[in-house]
Parts: C-alpha cells; structure tokens; sequence
C-alpha cells in the first residue's frame, strides 16, 4: 500500500506509561463512496464463497479423517504431548472451520472435543468412549451428511455429547477452580455467522 | 459511506490450515484486495512480516513451531526491525472470555471467532483502517490502546497514572522499518 513517507510519530508520556499517536497510515485507502454506489464488497464475497462450496465436502472429509487419524495416533503413542497437541488442533480446525462447510453439528461435537483437551487433568484418564464418540460422531456427520444433516437429529447428538463431556469435566475439575470456573462461562465472542 | 480500496492493501494471511487460508484468500480477492501473502506458521510468519511490511495482518492463533498469540508478541516490540504498529486482527476458534483477555494483552487490534464470515471479516477490517487506535506504552504493555470507552473513572486494577504529559515527536518507525527492508 501506501507506500508514501509516514508522518511522524507522537508520543505523550505519563509518570505510568506512553501514549503513541500516528496520523493514520491507512488512511489513504478510505474513500467517501456515493449512496448511490451500488458495490457491495460483502455481498461480492459472499457469492465467492458459495462458488467455492462445492469442495467443502472433500475438505470436511479430510478434516475428519485428520481428526481420526491423530486419535489413532494419540492411542498408538500413548499420549504423546505432540500427539494429543496435533488431535487438539485437528478439532480446533474442525470446531472453527465446520459451520462454514455446512456442518454446523459437526463443529459443536469439535468444540466438545476441544474442552475435553483442554480442561482433563489427565488426558490418559479420560474414559475412552468419550473420546471415540466424539471422534465417531464427528465421522458420522460427515460422511452420513444426509441423515445427520437433519437438524434435529445433529443438533440432539451434539447436544448429548456435550452434556456427558461437561459431567466429566465438571467432575474431575471440581477442586480446579480456574478450569471449571472456564468450563461454566458461557462463549463470550458473539458469531457473526447470519 | 466509506469504502476501502483494498487493491492499495498488503495482506499477511497465517493459518496452519489450507483450507482456511483458501477461504481467507478467497475472501479478501473478492474485496478487491490483489496483495495476500500466506504463512502456514507463526515463524514463517514473521519472516515475511519482516519481508514484506504488511498493512494488516489476519492470523490464527493455534498454530504449531509458534502460535498466532506468540506472533503478534514477536511484532509488538517496540525496538524490533519490522513495523511493530501494524493491525493485528486475530482469528480464531477460540472464543472464551480469557482468550479474549490474552489476545487483548498480547497487542491484537481486533478478534474475530470462527465460523468465518464476510461481514465479520469486512468490519474487522474497515475498523482497523477508518478507526485506528492509539498505542500504549508501559513496563508489561506495547500494543493498541485496550480501553474501548473514554471512560476516565476507571479504578480497575493496572490503571493509568496520569499527571502532565511530556509532549515530544520522533521520527515515524514505520519509515524506519520500510527503510530497512
């Protein structure tokens, strides 16, 4: 951008800390547009993603098989810290990246997953079926999409999975105050999902 | 009403996740942006922040070799080579209140929690470059000014002493990066 010479730099300074103030080096990239200036960027975008959606189901299939193959992994290695830190990223992506594919469902069973790494003191305790349900759901919504793409039927398994995953945490953190005190508090970050 | 010309803006995009980057890609093309330069790491990251003195920079946080959180630390350094002012908008599939609080503490200009959208993505965007905030200095802090409001009561705890302000310019840092580079 703006490759133009920077004005200089302000700074007011407290007994406590620094106030640094720059004329806005953005601001040659802002210009007062016309009401009458029919593009919308937004809507130019919007459009650019549903033309990319016919791929989404190849990319849900390899998140989920990614997710799949870093369990197998962390039971192979017997909880490897590199192992399970790979099996967290693998939901996180899920989690942050499955609504946006069309599978809604998919990502709350991710964030569920996320909470169980995160918040176990003991990963290698955590019963297994916990794990291998979330892992198996995950599959189900995925390559089941037509039956799970019910909303009732999803948003009940997700539902479930979520309340058996806070029980355990909820349990096994109660003289964790920090972690339980993170499990209980509700999502703070509104979506900006329409 | 104002526009942005996103064909005057460098992007830095850093996500371990291809798919994502793709979307984030997509996203800012379809704005008008034409500059994207993508970064699977943190450290790859960095080396081209240095590199390519971007405007704005779009990260996740979860990353492996080091993470979006330890990156906007890395460019919040206020001796550092690169530009330690650019907007840092963060985003993540975190979206608790503590994560919030971090990323806030770390020098992230905006937050922005997955799912992606295009609205979300753009008003990130045109509130980094229409409303630009001060930066703050202290022992523990360099980054944007935390405080949303012009609330002057506040009795919290890290509160600003205030007394006379000592007034003085110096040469822009920014020039100083791009200079170098």
């Amino acid at each position: 951008m703006a490759k133009d010479k920077a004005p200089a730099i302000q700074v007011k300074s407290y007994a406590s800390h620094h106030v640094i103030t720059q004329p806005n080096p953005l601001k040659k990239v802002l210009r007062r547009a016309d009401e009458k200036d029919l593009d919308d960027p937004i809507a130019r975008a919007e459009a650019a993603l549903a033309g990319l959606s016919g791929e989404f189901k190849s990319w849900m299939d390899t998140e989920a098989d990614r997710l799949s193959k870093g369990y197998a992994n962390v039971l192979r290695t017997n909880f490897d810290d590199d192992a399970c830190e790979e099996m967290f990223r693998a939901a996180h992506d899920i989690k942050g990246d499955a609504a946006t594919f069309g599978y809604p469902a998919a990502a709350e069973v991710a964030d569920s997953l996320c909470r169980i790494i995160e918040h176990a003191p003991d990963l290698d305790k955590v019963p297994a079926e916990l794990f291998e349900h979330h892992v198996n759901a995950i599959q189900a919504i995925v390559h089941d999409h037509t039956k799970y793409h019910s909303p009732t039927v999803a948003a009940e398994l997700s539902r479930r999975l979520r309340r058996v995953a806070d029980d355990y945490l909820i349990q096994v953190n109660r003289n964790r105050p920090e972690h339980l005190e993170a499990i209980l508090a509700p999502s703070l970050v509104p979506s900006d999902q329409p | 009403m104002y526009r942005i010309d996103f064909n005057k803006l460098r992007f830095l995009v850093c996500d371990d996740n291809p798919h994502m980057r793709r979307i984030l890609r997509t996203l800012l093309h379809s704005f008008g942006a034409r500059e994207v330069n993508e970064a699977e790491d943190g450290a790859t990251a960095l080396e081209m922040y240095t590199h390519f003195s971007p405007d704005i920079v779009i990260t996740d946080w979860a990353m492996p070799i080091f993470d979006g959180l330890e990156l906007a630390q890395m460019i919040r350094q206020p001796e550092a080579k690169g530009n330690p002012y650019a907007p840092i908008i963060m985003l993540t599939g975190h979206s608790e209140k503590r994560r919030v609080t971090v990323a806030r503490d770390a020098g992230v200009t905006e937050f922005l929690a997955k799912p992606i959208s295009a609205k979300g993505l753009y008003q990130r965007i045109l509130n980094v470059v229409a409303n630009p905030r001060p930066f703050i200095k202290t022992k523990t802090y360099f980054g944007p000014d935390r405080r949303r409001n012009t609330n002057t009561a506040y009795i919290g705890p890290e509160r600003r002493v205030g007394g006379e302000a000592e007034i003085f310019q110096q040469p822009s840092l920014l020039d100083k990066a791009r200079s170098a580079v």
